[in-house]
């Protein structure tokens, strides 16, 4: 589904990420861990395509093809969605606005009604996206408009951040809808998930983990390992892991 | 209009004032108009008006054909009323002079919301008194369809000149459309319009007033709301077509407690095209409340957003919201918001923005499949849709529409 070979990303005329490899195959979710500053949004943004978010070198494919110089549009069409961790206000433009725009101009007003009641959005669906929405309510909102988007490889960054402990049962169980996790098998997404505290880990299925350490992966093995190495060891004890 | 008599005391004044110069906006030369048309002839049934007249009547919310959805209908084609009727019940819709000759208490309202020496193009409204429309609701009428009123300009190089008086008399509800648009035509004019509105005790008026006009046409309409107790007046105003200049500056005055007005204003300004505008409430007594919000898009056009409150009594709030998008190179949008509080215990607000859309909104818009233009015209349309507190549904409609058709053009 998604391979990455050799990326360097520089943003700001400063390269932040100097060679990351990474493989997700279809049905796979894997997590992707390290302390601030180390990259891992600046991986989302360059495999999602933002302009702001250089590649130099190295390439991303996706479903075969080589997308490294694709736009962002093409890209989400082609089937890469992103929960933004802040999102931008966008004055005069309605949640359930952004949500139909997701859907690609298929308008199915009940599949629309009936997914922003099951993620607690009903609301706000007639407000200003983002517009004085609270951590936990941009995270619903932004699941929102990924369930619409449907797509084949999912990044999420931080999901589960400022979200209270009610509420991360119900985005772990919305991911795992994303990720088509109730199937065992003939899974056809992916997921690629950034998590500080792993906590989303409880609720969604993550097969592989990688640290990410100053642009470099320096460790990638069972998410769940990773994460109890990191809780013991920090992030230091990554690096002699890889040694 | 010889036969109606009015008082020559304003006639004294605006003879005066003939040569006056505008407090803002480009002066204008009233020598370069003709003040004669062709006579227009009067239609019973207004779906008869010329086809081609009645799509451009269309495009600014004024339907003729089928006026089921509507309490009183009138259209002033040049100098003449081609049409004026009501049909709905406690409401009143007349050519002004016809009105004028009917209740002699009218003249009691003429230049009570708006001073007849202004400036050249009151006094100019006062000597050559073409026609215009009186809209009124009577006591405790709850009209329920709006009123629409169409000017019209056919003739080449007229300067139009009509003076509106609308009353909405105690406890009543009036909604008004006014389309204001040209025959498809590739000439100058000029159009002064004076609108004076009296919002008496308790009552409510919507007025949406929808511009579409010419390149080579200058518009300047000078208009007064003066509203009582209780009264609420919300005035809508869209323009996004082609202009050659526009300069209007209404004056809303809360003399009434607890009385409540908003503005909203919606402005495209083409290349070629200056529009020097904006709103100004004076929120005289107590608890008197105001709100102006104003969108305005230059895509290349020279854009002037005015927005004035001053709070001379207490307990009275007011919020002005002036927001400015810059779409291409050139262009220019300069907002000049005020706010003046004469007493304590005023409560007001502004807040005033001037940019270009923002990059990473698009992106946001972009990494959900849509396309840069279709992000661009989603967040624009975003942008021109103003929720309008109050505004009934079905005129929320209306007005959605006059925005869409202007915006479709946009990209």
């Amino acid at each position: 589904m998604l391979k990455i070979e050799g990326l360097h990303v520089e943003t700001h005329g400063k390269e932040i990420l100097h060679g990351v490899n990474l493989h997700v195959e279809a049905g796979e979710t894997h997590a992707l861990f390290g302390p601030n500053g180390s990259g891992k949004t600046t991986l989302l943004m360059a495999i999602m395509g933002f302009p702001r978010y250089k590649i130099t070198e190295g390439r991303i494919l996706f479903k075969g093809q080589d997308i490294t110089h694709a736009s962002l549009d093409e890209r989400a069409r082609l089937g890469i969605g992103m929960s933004f961790q802040r999102p931008p206000i966008v004055r005069g433009v309605k949640t359930r606005d952004m949500v139909r725009a997701c859907m690609g101009g298929r308008e199915d007003e009940e599949a629309i009604a009936r997914l922003a009641e099951r993620l607690n959005m009903g609301e706000l669906m007639d407000r200003e996206i983002n517009y004085g929405f609270s951590g936990g309510e941009i995270k619903r909102s932004e699941l929102l408009q990924l369930l619409a988007q449907m797509p084949d490889l999912v990044l999420l960054d931080e999901p589960e951040s400022g979200v209270d402990l009610v509420n991360i049962a119900l985005i772990g169980q919305m991911i795992n809808e994303l990720l088509q996790k109730e199937q065992k098998r003939n899974r056809t997404r992916a997921g690629l998930i950034i998590t500080h505290t792993g906590h989303i880990l409880d609720y969604v299925n993550a097969t592989k983990g990688y640290v990410l350490l100053n642009g470099s992966v320096t460790c990638e093995r069972d998410a769940h390992e990773c994460l109890d190495s990191i809780k013991k060891n920090g992030y230091e004890g990554c690096v002699k892991c890889l040694k | 209009m010889s036969k109606v008599v009015r008082s020559s005391k304003s006639r004294d004044l605006a003879e005066k004032a003939l040569e006056k110069k505008p407090a803002l906006g480009e002066d204008i030369d009233m020598a370069k108009y003709s003040s004669t048309a062709e006579e227009h002839v009067y239609q019973e049934k207004p779906s008869k008006l010329p086809t081609e007249d009645k799509a451009q009547f269309m495009k600014v919310g004024v339907t003729l054909d089928d006026a089921s959805q509507r309490s009183g209908t009138f259209v002033q084609m040049d100098r003449s009323v081609v049409h004026s009727s009501a049909s709905g019940e406690g409401v009143e819709v007349l050519a002004i002079t016809k009105a004028l000759e009917k209740y002699d208490w009218l003249q009691d309202y003429w230049w009570r919301a708006v001073s007849v020496d202004q400036d050249k193009f009151t006094a100019h409204a006062e000597i050559d008194l073409q026609n215009g429309y009186f809209i009124r609701a009577l006591p405790g009428a709850k009209v329920v369809y709006p009123v629409q009123a169409c000017l019209y300009i056919a003739h080449k190089n007229l300067a139009q000149k009509v003076h509106n008086i609308i009353i909405a008399e105690e406890g009543s509800e009036l909604h008004i459309i006014t389309g204001c648009a040209t025959h498809p035509m590739n000439a100058s004019g000029l159009h002064i319009g004076i609108s004076e509105f009296y919002i008496k005790r308790g009552a409510k008026v919507t007025f949406t007033m929808i511009h579409n006009w010419a390149p080579e046409i200058d518009v300047r309409p000078r208009s007064g709301a003066i509203i009582e107790e209780g009264g609420v007046f919300l005035c809508n105003y869209v323009c996004m077509k082609p202009v050659r200049s526009l300069q209007m500056y209404p004056v809303a005055r809360c003399n009434g407690e607890n009385s409540i007005v908003r503005f909203n204003t919606i402005l495209v300004a083409t290349p070629g095209s200056t529009l020097d505008t904006g709103s100004r409430v004076l929120l005289n007594a107590k608890g008197s409340r105001a709100e102006i919000v104003a969108r305005t898009i230059t895509t290349g056009g020279t854009i002037i957003s005015r927005g004035y409150i001053a709070g001379s009594a207490p307990e009275v709030k007011g919020h002005l919201e002036c927001r400015g998008l810059i779409l291409s190179e050139r262009g220019t949008i300069h907002a000049i918001p005020e706010l003046k509080g004469e007493v304590a215990g005023v409560d007001l607000s502004h807040e005033a923005a001037v940019g270009k859309i923002a990059e990473e909104e698009v992106e946001y818009l972009m990494a959900r499949g849509l396309s840069r233009d279709a992000a661009t015209a989603m967040i624009v349309r975003g942008f021109l849709h103003v929720d309008i507190e109050g505004l009934p549904p079905e005129l929320a409609a209306e007005l959605r529409r006059a925005v869409d058709i202007s915006e479709k053009e946009l990209f």
